[in-house]
């Protein structure tokens, strides 16, 4: 049962990352290899804002909340998608994986090396369910995710917005003819992709510290969590993440810890190879 | 950092102003990487001591120039900077801390009969016979019968698991403390291997914890030790954790915050140790550099000493005389008050002092009990 809470805690945080990486795909067709970094900033300028701003913890985390949304949100989209996008997917990934490598070496450089500690802005108890011992903190994080994968599936099918945005992830051209401000949003998206990592940020760096090099692992477990559920698909990012989460703890509890890092690869092979269009996700024809 | 780094090599190669005025000591060191934290401890307490042997004159008259490089705790590079250092005609090499690294770099030094200093602790690398290698620190075939008779006669145990982590340190530490237990009929039920950077230590614990072993033994590096620690806590083991030196250092402590206090082992080298001469180095350390160190600040610190007394006691700058006079080297505090402690080094390399057993109570480092040095 505890092997199940933490695969479904871990799963919860690799989700939360999938579905920015989905939605920013399904928007504006870019694959954002710096996502892994964006999860490890977060964290940073909420250290950043406590040690330099003088900020509490409560207050520092509603600062990096907004420093994620303002830098990985819309300064992402314009300094780096807006420019780039209309030469090709291609550049669009050079850059982001360029973006991936300065954001760690600035961290690195600017801010430090070695791990910080970042505080949990909940309980650290544990609760007792017969022989069990249940952590209230992958509670949490499970609720945390549950939560947000909730908010944002009424958003986009409830509201008048999440419908525009999704109609503008199904035919751009279509979708600003009938008068929808696509940029906007598509803006939306990037918003909602930087809202999304802050939180998995401040979830998973009270357990993980706060270290430059997080995001390299937690990325490529969000990216493969992505494509094993469906490329194309939010009920896929989630599925995936949840699925890739439980198999990591199981397998590094029962087969090998070293081993563990290959499993979501094979997964990933096993799902290209049976189902390209992932777990849950839809084929897409193209005409040629 | 960038700035602290540029400040610190100026004013280390503005200490001389000509090769002749000047003694070359590089500083190979993890800055980076997984060793980042027990790196930049050992570099900050090199610095400390070279900064106060600088102030009074230096060594025989010269000063120490000591330039800094980062292997970021990746063993390829560090050959590499080894090798660069080697180049610039070095008197000694302080450097590295990653057992990983020094067993890839040290045949760089021996062939230039260049003595190193290191605070790396895996057992096997003062037995290859190299002449010029030599540790500031306990190697593991002396911390872990150390450990290994507390878990016996302290805590009374029969049975233990291990978790540690598979890189050069992490397997040599597991090797001997497994011989260890076995000497004393102590039963290993979980042998449970982690990987150096690993972030997610869920399904480790719920192994050593399904064990239901007397005691846990944690044998990583630091931040890995800290994530053990809070995702122990999170999981509530009960059972005694135990290390030896790094489970108890300060930044584990920092990083681990609540869930380091209970945590009982052995430490071999401890700025919290209840020696005045310890307790005003971490006072200097901490005023130069703004946070407490651990025992890989001693570690630097001692070594550079170490070297000055060795150097002044033959009275010249020969390479191959300093590591000919460091073999069965004893100093006393009393003949130079940076070594701390009296230490001494045998004909492999090895360092011997007192060494204490200790436990995490409210965030601090409380020492029970000194032990004596093993060659008493």
């Amino acid at each position: 049962m505890q092997l199940l809470l933490a695969g479904l805690a871990t799963g919860g945080i690799y989700a939360l990352i999938a579905i920015g990486f989905v939605l920013v795909w399904q928007t504006s067709q870019t694959i954002n290899f710096a996502q892994g970094e964006f999860v490890m900033l977060p964290a940073f300028f909420v250290l950043a804002a406590m040690k330099f701003g003088g900020l509490s913890f409560p207050a520092a985390l509603l600062a990096g909340f907004a420093a994620a949304l303002l830098v990985l949100g819309l300064l992402f989209k314009q300094l780096v998608v807006d420019p780039i996008i209309r030469h090709g997917v291609l550049p669009l990934v050079t850059s982001t994986i360029a973006l991936a490598i300065l954001l760690k070496e600035g961290v690195k450089e600017f801010y430090a090396a070695d791990a910080q500690p970042f505080p949990a802005a909940w309980a650290t108890t544990n609760l007792q369910l017969g022989a069990a011992v249940v952590s209230v903190q992958n509670l949490v994080i499970i609720a945390v995710a549950v939560a947000a994968v909730a908010l944002l599936q009424y958003f986009l099918g409830g509201t008048r917005t999440g419908r525009r945005m999704q109609a503008t992830a199904q035919n751009p051209a279509l979708a600003c003819a009938l008068g929808i401000p696509v940029q906007r949003m598509i803006l939306y998206t990037f918003l909602i992709n930087a809202g999304l990592v802050a939180l998995a940020s401040f979830l998973v760096s009270p357990i993980y510290l706060a270290k430059f090099t997080n995001g390299e692992t937690l990325g490529l477990a969000a990216f493969v969590a992505a494509i094993v559920g469906g490329f194309n698909q939010v009920r896929g990012a989630i599925a995936g993440g949840l699925l890739l989460g439980v198999i990591d703890n199981l397998v590094a509890a029962y087969v090998s810890a070293q081993y563990r890092a290959a499993i979501p690869l094979f997964l990933l092979i096993a799902v290209i190879l049976w189902r390209p269009q992932g777990l849950l996700g839809r084929i897409e024809e193209r005409t040629v | 950092m960038m700035k602290t780094f540029i400040a610190i090599s100026l004013a280390l190669g503005a200490a001389g102003a000509s090769a002749q005025q000047t003694v070359n000591m590089p500083i190979v060191i993890e800055l980076s990487g997984a060793g980042a934290v027990s790196g930049t401890n050992f570099r900050d307490g090199a610095v400390l001591a070279i900064e106060e042997i600088n102030a009074a004159g230096g060594i025989l008259g010269r000063k120490i120039s000591a330039p800094q490089s980062d292997t970021q705790s990746n063993p390829g590079i560090s050959r590499a900077q080894v090798q660069k250092a080697l180049d610039s005609d070095p008197y000694v090499i302080l450097g590295p801390v990653f057992s990983g690294s020094v067993k890839v770099n040290m045949i760089l030094c021996q062939q230039a009969e260049v003595p190193q200093i290191t605070g790396a602790e895996a057992a096997d690398i003062t037995q290859t016979g190299n002449p010029y290698i030599f540790r500031t620190s306990f190697g593991q075939q002396m911390s872990m019968p150390k450990i290994a008779n507390y878990i016996r006669d302290g805590l009374k145990a029969k049975t233990v698991a291990v978790l540690w982590v598979n890189n050069d340190f992490g397997k040599g530490g597991r090797d001997t403390f497994i011989k260890q237990m076995a000497a004393r009929n102590i039963k290993v039920v979980a042998d449970v291997s982690t990987e150096s950077g690993q972030l997610d230590f869920a399904a480790d614990v719920v192994k050593v914890k399904s064990a239901n072993a007397d005691v846990i033994f944690v044998y990583t590096n630091e931040e890995e030790s800290a994530r053990f620690l809070r995702e122990a806590r999170k999981q509530g083991v009960a059972k005694p954790l135990i290390g030896e030196t790094t489970l108890l250092g300060q930044k584990v402590i920092d990083l681990a915050g609540d869930a380091a206090n209970g945590v009982r082992g052995h430490v071999g080298l401890t700025a919290d140790a209840p020696i005045p001469a310890v307790l005003a180095f971490k006072a200097k350390f901490g005023k130069r550099f703004g946070y407490v160190p651990d025992h890989n600040g001693i570690k630097g610190y001692t070594g550079v000493y170490a070297v000055k007394h060795a150097t002044e006691k033959i009275g010249k700058f020969d390479r191959r005389l300093l590591a000919k006079t460091m073999h069965g080297l004893t100093i006393k505090p009393e003949q130079e008050p940076g070594i701390l402690m009296e230490a001494s080094w045998d004909a492999n390399g090895d360092i011997d002092r007192i060494s204490f057993l200790a436990e995490v109570v409210d965030g601090k480092q409380k020492i029970v009990q000194t032990l004596p040095k093993l060659g008493k």
